[in-house]
């Protein structure tokens, strides 16, 4: 086994062009903030009925991707599986530049963002919200100390430690993340234990999904060699996390359809509710679960970069397929505020509530991807990040040349 | 003596005073227009001595009245920009429809006021609050416009400021990207009257709407939910709401 060297990538000319691009993502999207800002939310797709939309979609998803980002560390660390160490370092700029993308996007979507002061100033320690913001602050406080004891030497002894209290913070954030619609009592779709390890269980998909394209796209832009026995060990278990999430997915179904009283919710989301059925079935079944599996076990695709490439980008849009359902779907299926009644008003009562994306809603979304991924590159720029090579022979402990020349 | 020792005199004196022109006018009926709730020196704090509720009776409630509505728009100057989805509506006429028996009746929802209110509990500013009388608020200064209250209000009480407001009237403060909901009139009810929306449904004879103090055995609200059958909507979820309706 060959010694690690982690070397900054390089700078020049198309490194800020890449910075330059998306940068003009960012400021597109501080644009759009500022104008959703300036007029009102009258301007998006939002109402009274659908209060949280399309940036939230994208906040939501960068948050759980985020935490989900840090499993291969946490492999690399807390389950000491060697193999995974190279890429340790990656995995904890990235749950940060995603957590920090998320959390710009949720932000801006705020009423009143320039009251975000009194966000960090005014608690009530009742509110899961609230717990958030310290969970997501703390977060990056403990990863941010985890990758310390990583990149310096004199700190390494600290490292299990330093990630295993990483891999418990991630695992009580996510718990809180879906514990956000958990808790909500009011609404069919939510108040339910089971989104709290759904959302879990869904970073780790989505999560991992991010993390191969990064790794992938770095190494090819900076021209450094990647092997496929960590590519394809990666691919292996991004398929168990599909698979694991589809469980999750399931079970909350099947519970809610033996449910006489969910039955409505569920014929909303699984039969008719239009652009909810479809976005659920099409994007988040079809294109985002079952066709990256078959993508990724089928000895045709499986051992190829490319089609591991597509599988990862299917996920993230199947994720936020999921995301938009989960948010958008259960706000659209009216409250049941008079079960057994037919409701009529003024208020878009007993209707299905109307909700289609503004361009706006969907810049600031974007923009939040777009500063996720300008910061892990300028991140891997300006710190040692990433290992000069991730061939083969470089991270396999069991690597043999033989071996393979034999095979 | 003290500066506040003689504070306390000062303070006293005025709350006996205050005391003694409520007793007057309790014992002379007729004086005020409407029914004295409870009136509370400007200066004296909400106690939960008193926990403010109301009783609608669904039978008395017209089908095309929306009286309750339109003096509530009024009082808080409720002007929409002619958008109904992201228009406020801080009370609104509700028509149900029983899907065995298709039974049809029409009531007013409005904040509920829970004892228990989930906008409260998951608000991350502390901006929703409720006052210690049961009156379930929002301090405009301190929402951020999180709108995560409107997710978990399960009477669809509350509205999002979605654009610029004009012309508000001073004792109801509110501000684009900030939610807010019935506030019980609670300028009206600390100076001694009962909200508009109760006025407007009495003053038309339907009578349709009680308010008062629960807490207060002898008070024509509690007297009314004692001896007739009254239910609280979504009562399953436990939060003990202010508002009780009669006939559903």
């Amino acid at each position: 086994m060959k010694q690690l060297v982690f070397k900054e990538i390089d700078g020049g000319k198309p490194f800020y062009m890449l910075l330059g691009f998306f940068g003009l993502f960012v400021l597109t999207a501080l644009g759009a903030a500022w104008y959703m800002e300036h007029n009102g939310h009258w301007v998006t797709g939002m109402n009274n009925q659908v209060v949280w939309g399309t940036p939230h979609v994208f906040a939501v998803f960068l948050i759980v991707a985020a935490s989900g980002a840090l499993n291969v560390a946490s492999i690399s660390s807390v389950f000491n599986k060697t193999a995974y160490k190279p890429l340790a370092r990656l995995s904890g700029l990235l749950a940060i530049t995603l957590l920090v993308g998320g959390l710009a996007v949720l932000v801006l979507d705020l009423g009143r963002p320039d009251r975000l002061i009194v966000a960090m100033t005014y608690y009530n320690f009742k509110s899961i919200f609230a717990w958030n913001i310290m969970l997501y602050t703390g977060f990056i406080a403990v990863v941010g100390v985890y990758l310390w004891m990583m990149m310096e030497h004199k700190m390494n002894r600290f490292t299990k430690i330093a990630g295993f209290s990483a891999f418990i913070w991630r695992l009580i954030l996510t718990t809180g993340t879906g514990s956000i619609f958990g808790f909500l009592v009011a609404r069919q779709a939510y108040d339910t234990a089971i989104l709290a390890p759904m959302f879990i269980i869904m970073s780790f998909s989505f999560g991992l999904a991010i993390f191969l394209l990064v790794l992938m796209g770095i190494y090819k832009w900076s021209d450094r060699p990647l092997g496929d026995n960590i590519l394809l060990r990666l691919k292996n278990l991004l398929g168990i996390f599909i698979a694991a999430v589809l469980y999750f997915v399931l079970t909350y179904h099947l519970t809610n359809l033996y449910i006489t009283e969910s039955h409505g919710i569920e014929q909303f989301i699984l039969m008719d509710g239009g652009v909810y059925t479809q976005v659920f079935w099409i994007l988040q079944i079809g294109v985002g679960s079952l066709l990256p599996l078959a993508l990724l076990y089928s000895p045709a695709t499986g051992n190829s970069r490319t089609w591991i490439g597509i599988a990862s980008l299917l996920v993230i849009i199947g994720g936020l397929a999921q995301i938009y359902v989960i948010i958008i779907g259960g706000q659209a299926y009216p409250l049941e505020i008079f079960p057994g009644k037919e409701v009529a008003s003024s208020f878009a009562d007993g209707i299905v509530g109307s909700y289609s994306p503004s361009l706006p809603e969907v810049v600031l979304g974007i923009g939040g991807v777009a500063l996720a991924l300008a910061a892990t590159f300028v991140g891997v720029r300006v710190l040692r990040f990433l290992p000069t090579s991730l061939a083969d022979e470089v991270i396999d402990p069991h690597y043999s040349a033989e071996a393979e020349a034999t095979a | 003596m003290s500066k506040e020792s003689n504070i306390d005199i000062y303070r006293r004196r005025f709350l006996s005073g205050s005391a003694a022109t409520a007793a007057g006018l309790a014992v002379a009926p007729g004086v005020l227009l409407t029914e004295v709730a409870q009136a509370k020196p400007a200066d004296a704090v909400v106690t939960s001595d008193v926990r403010w509720g109301m009783l609608i009776d669904t039978n008395k409630c017209n089908n095309g009245c929306d009286d309750c509505v339109t003096a509530c728009n009024e009082e808080h100057n409720l002007e929409g920009f002619g958008r109904p989805s992201t228009d406020a509506q801080w009370i609104r006429k509700v028509t149900l429809k029983d899907k065995q028996t298709g039974y049809v009746q029409t009531l007013p929802v409005l904040c509920q006021h829970c004892e228990h209110p989930p906008c409260v509990d998951v608000c991350p500013t502390g901006a929703s609050f409720k006052r210690a009388d049961g009156i379930v608020l929002v301090d405009k200064h301190i929402c951020i416009g999180c709108r995560y209250c409107m997710m978990a209000c399960p009477y669809k009480a509350r509205s999002f400021i979605h654009e610029s407001l004009q012309d508000q009237m001073p004792y109801s403060p509110r501000g684009k990207g900030t939610v807010e909901s019935c506030t019980f009139c609670v300028h009206r009810v600390d100076a001694g009257m009962t909200p508009a929306c109760v006025e407007a449904c009495t003053a038309e004879n339907h009578n349709a709407m009680t308010f008062g103090d629960m807490n207060d055995p002898d008070s024509e609200l509690s007297l009314q939910l004692k001896q007739h059958n009254s239910r609280q909507i979504r009562a399953d979820l436990g939060l003990n709401t202010g508002v009780h309706y009669r006939g559903i």
